[in-house]
């Protein structure tokens, strides 16, 4: 399938989130979200309380389907960078390893340059990063080592959620 | 595909509800909004015309609870049923965990019907996915209105392989959690099973 299931665990969690904290100083942005192709926020950081941070997600994620399906369209792989600039704050938007999407929230306080600089920076390290972490899942569960909590659920466990 | 997060205990999934032009969707959605406790559910989005034709998606982030200690969320999206979206819908299908096919039981939708099933197939086989493998149940809509086809005539031409099938009428809810309940029943299975 085009997309293996997404697995987070804690030490990348922890090494994604010290890179777009620093990115979001480095950046002097107010809001960075990291989000999975399909619409699922990864985590963010900066004055997220301030957003509906999961129809942010799956909104972004649905602009980033849509510009790519154009991109198709007249030939190109995808658009890997989008900005929407508004009146006070602007969105960069990016791909980063070919499956995330990096969302910059910033204001006057910073420029699309320096937004664009820092992120190309950031977007390195977030790739490493993923890449470990897509590896680390294959092996998992190549060795059939999954503490997958799901294994021992029962039919009343399920039930339970809708009662 | 589902996102599960070890760090934040989390899992996240994705129910797309499919079907011809005004069969119900977004109705489905909305009826699931209204009756779901506010802290339970997220805003639900609508990306509609000015006459309220889904345009791109609607979107509902429904967080149901836990399950052995993990956060269980479904969001749950329609795609545009008008025929000429067709690139909107691929769109949608994208990382799909389970699928709700509603059928629209008038006589006069039938061709419709159908025709929205062969689409659901095509596009999905364009994801990577087979219908016959993934998560997947049938819902026929609009049982209340007068002008509809038997449950066995809808059966043999939109659910030939026997999937769970619901009647419904999502105007007063009739069916609609129901429909819900076992796609996501079947989508935890799945996540069970580990695929």
């Amino acid at each position: 399938m085009a997309n293996p299931q997404l697995i987070m665990y804690d030490e990348e969690f922890k090494q994604i989130n010290a890179v777009i904290e620093k990115l979001l100083r480095e950046a002097n942005a107010k809001v960075i979200f990291l989000v999975d192709k399909n619409g699922q926020l990864i985590t963010g950081c900066g004055e997220t309380e301030r957003f509906d941070t999961t129809s942010l997600a799956s909104l972004t994620a649905g602009n980033i389907a849509a510009t790519g399906g154009l991109a198709k369209l007249i030939g190109e792989k995808e658009f890997s960078i989008l900005f929407h600039e508004g009146e006070k704050d602007n969105l960069h938007i990016s791909i980063v390893a070919g499956r995330v999407i990096l969302v910059v929230l910033f204001d006057t306080r910073s420029s699309l340059g320096l937004v664009r600089l820092r992120v190309k920076k950031s977007s390195e390290e977030l790739s490493a990063i993923f890449g470990r972490l897509m590896q680390k899942s294959e092996e998992k569960e190549k060795s059939g080592d999954s503490e997958f909590p799901f294994a021992e659920i029962t039919d009343d466990d399920i039930d339970n959620l809708f009662s | 595909m589902s996102f599960i997060n070890y760090a934040s205990r989390e899992i996240n999934c994705k129910i797309v509800y499919y079907g011809p032009g005004l069969c119900g969707k977004t109705t489905n959605l909305q009826f699931v909004y209204q009756k779901t406790a506010p802290d339970a559910k997220g805003k639900m989005i609508s990306l509609a015309t000015e006459t309220e034709r889904t345009l791109f998606f609607d979107f509902l982030p429904l967080a149901l609870g836990e399950i052995r200690g993990f956060k269980t969320r479904f969001h749950l999206y329609t795609v545009p049923g008008q025929v000429f979206y067709d690139a909107s819908r691929k769109l949608i299908l994208k990382g799909v965990d389970g699928v709700v096919f509603v059928a629209d039981s008038q006589e006069e939708r039938m061709d419709a019907n159908v025709e929205s099933v062969e689409n659901l197939r095509i596009n999905l086989i364009e994801q990577g996915y087979d219908l016959d493998k993934i998560p997947y149940v049938v819902q026929y809509n609009k049982r209340d209105l007068p002008n509809i086809l038997s449950v066995e005539e809808l059966r043999r031409e939109l659910n030939p392989t026997n999937v769970p099938e619901f009647e419904a009428c999502a105007t007063t809810g009739e069916g609609v959690f129901e429909t819900l309940k076992a796609v996501a029943k079947l989508i935890l299975f799945d996540l069970k099973k580990g695929k």
